[in-house]
């Protein structure tokens, strides 16, 4: 664990000093590719003026939201499909048409519909963090065992109770692996909202930097955005060490 | 020894709906069970042995004719299947208590009652294994051990040791038979083993080929305890010859 941790933080220093050489010796303008330090003193910079913990707040909650929306909706509508093959063939048309087409392209629609305020783009976020959720809560919940309803069956178990002891923990490891790549979507969700448009979060940071000329702003937007999705995405891996354990 | 049968089983008959006419598993099968029986139903795959316990747990309704347990009332069950069939995410002492869990029987209680299930069949030591942790043997004294655990008006064991290794099988049969010895249950037990259904079984019945019929029904006259050596004496032997010719 400590040897991963010490490979990690060599290959990151590393890079880094790979990066200050480069725009050192480079000969690179400051807009086109600032030094690490001078993003580091942006970052300073912009955390003591409040800014970036502002921004970087309004962001984190339409993520929550939208991932919570999201994976909600596509577990009630994935566990009701993998019940019924009828529902699902009728439905599921609509469901392959909705991801063929690219968040982006109806984006400024939502942002239309919802206006440019939060509500838009946890709208966004919701939509991407839901296609992958929905696939593997279906997925997961027909690999129960069918041994395993025959049992709880046998021992004349309710609904209720199939379903919180055999389906919820059956279908898990699945269902958390959909969670993963929802949780790291949802980022790129949110900042699609804001780019359309946003007075307020991370978006609306790195456009603001772009617009001004102000490259290391834009760097430090970018790193707060990847900051944020590795959070989640350990948050994820948390869960499944908690819940899997039984999986070695 | 005339006890009033505890299960009455008249005119079971099994039709499956298929694309040419229905698959007839079972046809007319009536037979008595009396308190505390052991009767093995033996059969050539494709007898429909297996649909018979599945009517019997509930699990699927007969095409026609009935079952009655005791009183009326629908008989509890305990199940043993083919695979262990455990839960891979519960430790054993939670695979085992899970009937008291459905029973909603108070936790301490459900504890006490599966260590005491756990000595019985000699798992002391691995309460908080998982299942991916024991042997076949062992996943399936846990199997016995969660079907017995509620005290059940019916024993049914589908093929339990069809999946162990010959050793594992053998000293199965032994534990097994001490096991309803200590625990007086009715037991209907499904096999394609003939040594297996002589050293366990009161009763011995032969189905047919599909559609199954009941084609022999024999009384097993060797006292108990039943040693692993009595396969070796001229009854054991004269008895076997007679069930392997209503099996041909």
């Amino acid at each position: 664990m400590t040897k991963r941790l010490i490979s990690i933080l060599l290959s990151v220093v590393a890079f880094l000093i790979g990066w200050h050489i480069f725009t050192r010796y480079g000969d690179i303008p400051e807009f086109i590719l600032p030094s690490p330090f001078s993003v580091w003193n942006r970052f300073l910079q912009a955390v003591g003026d409040g800014s970036l913990p502002y921004h970087t707040g309004i962001t984190l909650l339409e993520i929550v939201l939208g991932l919570l929306a999201g994976v909600l909706f596509a577990t009630v509508v994935g566990y009701i499909l993998a019940k019924s093959r009828t529902l699902e063939r009728l439905l599921s048309p609509y469901i392959v048409a909705s991801q063929a087409i690219p968040v982006v392209a109806i984006a400024p629609l939502l942002v239309i519909w919802f206006k440019d305020g939060i509500l838009s783009k946890v709208t966004i976020c919701a939509l991407i963090v839901f296609f992958p959720v929905l696939v593997n809560t279906i997925v997961g919940v027909r690999a129960v065992p069918i041994a395993l309803y025959d049992l709880m069956n046998s021992l004349h178990a309710t609904r209720a109770q199939i379903l919180w002891k055999v389906e919820v923990p059956a279908s898990l490891p699945i269902f958390l692996g959909g969670l993963r790549i929802g949780a790291t979507l949802s980022v790129i969700g949110a900042i699609v909202g804001e780019l359309v448009s946003a007075e307020q979060g991370l978006g609306f940071l790195l456009q603001l930097g772009d617009f001004q000329y102000d490259t290391a702003m834009v760097f430090v937007a970018v790193f707060t955005l990847i900051a944020l999705a590795l959070m989640l995405y350990g948050i994820v891996t948390l869960l499944e060490k908690r819940f899997l354990k039984w999986q070695n | 020894m005339i006890r009033t049968p505890i299960l009455t089983i008249r005119n079971l008959t099994a039709v499956f709906p298929n694309d040419n006419g229905g698959l007839h598993a079972l046809d007319a099968i009536t037979f008595d069970v009396r308190p505390r029986e052991f009767v093995c139903v033996l059969g050539p795959s494709g007898s429909g042995k297996t649909t018979l316990l599945r009517i019997l747990a509930g699990l699927i309704k007969p095409t026609s004719g009935s079952f009655t347990f005791g009183h009326g009332e629908q008989p509890s069950i305990g199940m043993v299947f083919q695979g262990s069939n455990l839960m891979p995410w519960r430790t054993v002492i939670e695979n085992i208590k899970l009937p008291l869990e459905i029973r909603s029987v108070p936790e301490q209680t459900a504890i006490a009652q599966a260590h005491e299930m756990i000595e019985l069949v000699g798992l002391q030591g691995f309460e908080d294994a998982l299942p991916h942790d024991l042997s076949g043997g062992m996943a399936q004294r846990v199997a016995i051990a969660r079907a017995l655990i509620h005290d059940p008006d019916l024993l049914l064991l589908d093929e339990p040791f069809a999946s162990l290794d010959a050793m594992t099988r053998e000293r199965m049969w032994t534990e097994l038979s001490r096991i309803w010895q200590m625990r007086q249950k009715t037991v209907i037990m499904v096999t394609h083993s003939i040594n297996e259904s002589l050293f366990l079984a009161d009763r011995v019945l032969v189905l047919t080929q599909r559609p199954g019929r009941i084609k022999m029904d024999m009384e097993v006259d060797i006292p108990r305890p039943r040693k692993d050596d009595i396969r070796y004496t001229l009854h054991f032997g004269k008895l076997a010859r007679q069930l392997r010719g209503a099996i041909m």
